[in-house]
């Protein structure tokens, strides 16, 4: 038997356990390994994909400047779905964020089937809300347009009523105590903290909408998406490669302004 | 005060011509006579579902569509997680670097970010075929731009207390590595991939639009065949794949934290 203190060794705490992160680790790898092996993926055939990939980016440069004429309305166009569906996003996103927010709303019923609708639309990505809209509507911009918006009151609101939540109660409070209806408490206490927020919120959502909106042509919804389809269809690659530069250019600029606005409101 | 105005008024002004702009330009030709009875025909569809769809014995259903689209975005985000690890300490702005390298890291980010990752998809089905292995490279790929900044602002702050130390006591570069800047990264990365992760399901879903593999192969054909009872069953397949990866994911996700 070991006395205390003549065998030091016995009395250092015992090593975690490590049982649980080879498992994990396991795990892991069990799926990774699963699933390359389900859908065919191997290294064989990224490497005898690796040509092909360097013929394409060969055919793609030069890019042709000329097709720029033709593309430019097509990027006005996408610019204008992606201002026009965040705009009616962020109306409907209003009256959803107050709803949600559970110290504005305090009845428990209608708040959390706002978050569930709130949940429900993020899980439903943008492209597939436009494929859905263009089977309504038919071909064009509408379609594309209602895709934005929904996709944006889900995002907007969330993040409004969130913001809202974290907001100082004290003006609330200061304006319960003098009698404020619920309509002046919100206009005068919730509104002016939450402002700011929630324009910042609209920025960034119409930032993510305009990338959103380069592609939404793929499955018809009006833009420059529309015109991949055309020139990789015709194995114009140069062409492809116009629109793809167009686009990051775009996105760059209004990524820079929309930032630069976000830094100024916070 | 007189400036605040100036200010307000010039934000007005801007805005009034931006959405003139816009509105004049939208060419609005009435909603198709077709689109009540087919919005009514897609809700019938998602209330009375296709259920038959769900497991079908002989292959292309919608569990095996689901799968190959869960596949797809686990595959693409190990492969981010990976590659974007160089990326993220090319790209930290850290003592003694020079600002060029972390400045031209984060432009290569960035860059990687703003490419479609739908676009990326086309090429990559052109590459090595369609199927769900381009899928899996498109969103490996995209996802470097974003990973790669999250994990370069973890790296920023880290403490480098135990860098120091460890250096202090002779530790090799290897050493250091191992002992103070893994285990002090690792939590935020695993927690990032993870974030990525639920979002390159939601991604993965649309990928067969393109070609590139997924549940969004059998979604476009049952759009374009207008058999409504069977969008409406991937539709609802899809909500609950994904309300249980983002469940799964946000449990992990806290643990981690």
């Amino acid at each position: 038997m070991n006395g205390t203190g003549t065998n030091g060794l016995s009395r250092l705490p015992k090593k975690p356990s490590r049982i649980k992160h080879y498992l994990t680790f396991i795990i892991v790898l069990w799926m990774v390994w699963g699933s390359a092996v389900q859908t065919d993926s191997t290294f064989k055939e990224l490497f005898t994909g690796l040509p092909e990939m360097w013929k394409l980016i060969e055919e793609m440069f030069p890019p042709n400047w000329q097709y720029f004429d033709n593309i430019v309305p097509a990027m006005l166009e996408t610019i204008r779905m992606a201002i026009a569906g965040t705009t009616f996003g962020a109306i409907i996103a209003i009256p959803f964020a107050v709803i949600s927010a559970s110290n504005i709303v305090k009845t428990p019923w209608i708040i959390y089937p706002a978050r569930f609708i709130l949940n429900l639309i993020r899980t439903i990505p943008d492209l597939l809300l436009a494929a859905l809209f263009v089977a309504i509507f038919g071909l064009g911009l509408v379609p594309g347009i209602l895709a934005l918006a929904v996709f944006s009151v889900g995002l907007i609101a969330k993040l409004t009523y969130e913001a809202a939540e974290t907001i100082d109660p004290g003006p609330l409070e200061a304006m319960t105590s003098v009698g404020a209806n619920k309509i002046q408490w919100i206009v005068f206490g919730v509104v002016p903290q939450v402002a700011a927020h929630y324009v910042s919120y609209v920025l960034y959502t119409f930032e993510i909408n305009v990338r959103a909106a380069a592609v939404l042509g793929l499955v018809g919804a009006g833009g420059i998406g529309l015109y991949y389809e055309k020139t990789l269809g015709f194995l114009e690659y140069d062409k492809t490669n116009s629109i793809i530069l167009f686009t990051l250019a775009v996105v760059l600029v209004i990524d820079f302004i929309s930032t630069k606005l976000r830094e100024k409101l916070l | 005060m007189k400036r605040r105005i100036w200010l307000r008024w010039t934000i007005v002004v801007a805005l009034v011509l931006i959405y003139v702009w816009t509105f004049a330009g939208i060419e609005f030709n009435g909603i198709k006579p077709t689109a009540g009875k087919i919005t009514r025909s897609i809700f019938e569809g998602i209330f009375s579902p296709d259920w038959d769809y769900v497991y079908l014995p002989d292959g292309e259903d919608l569990l095996r569509g689901l799968l190959e689209t869960l596949q797809i975005s686990i595959l693409g985000s190990v492969i981010s997680a990976i590659v974007c690890i160089p990326f993220a300490f090319w790209s930290a702005s850290r003592r003694g670097k020079s600002k060029a390298a972390s400045g031209s890291g984060k432009f290569v980010l960035s860059f990687i970010r703003t490419f479609p990752e739908l676009v990326m998809a086309i090429l990559f089905t052109k590459a090595v075929g369609p199927g769900s292995f381009a899928g899996a490279l498109a969103l490996g790929l995209h996802s470097i731009g974003m990973l790669g900044k999250l994990f370069a602002e973890e790296v920023e702050n880290m403490d480098s207390g135990p860098t120091e130390a460890l250096i202090a006591t002779g530790a090799n570069r290897l050493q250091v590595l191992w002992f103070a800047v893994i285990p002090q990264v690792l939590p935020g990365f695993l927690s990032y991939s993870l974030y990525r992760f639920e979002i390159n399901v939601r991604s993965a879903t649309i990928l067969g639009f393109v070609g590139a593999g997924g549940i969004g192969t059998p979604l476009i054909f049952a759009l374009s065949s207008r058999s409504w009872d069977r969008v409406g069953i991937i539709l609802l397949g899809i909500i609950v794949m994904v309300t249980i990866i983002d469940l799964i994911s946000g449990y992990l996700r806290r643990k981690l934290a």
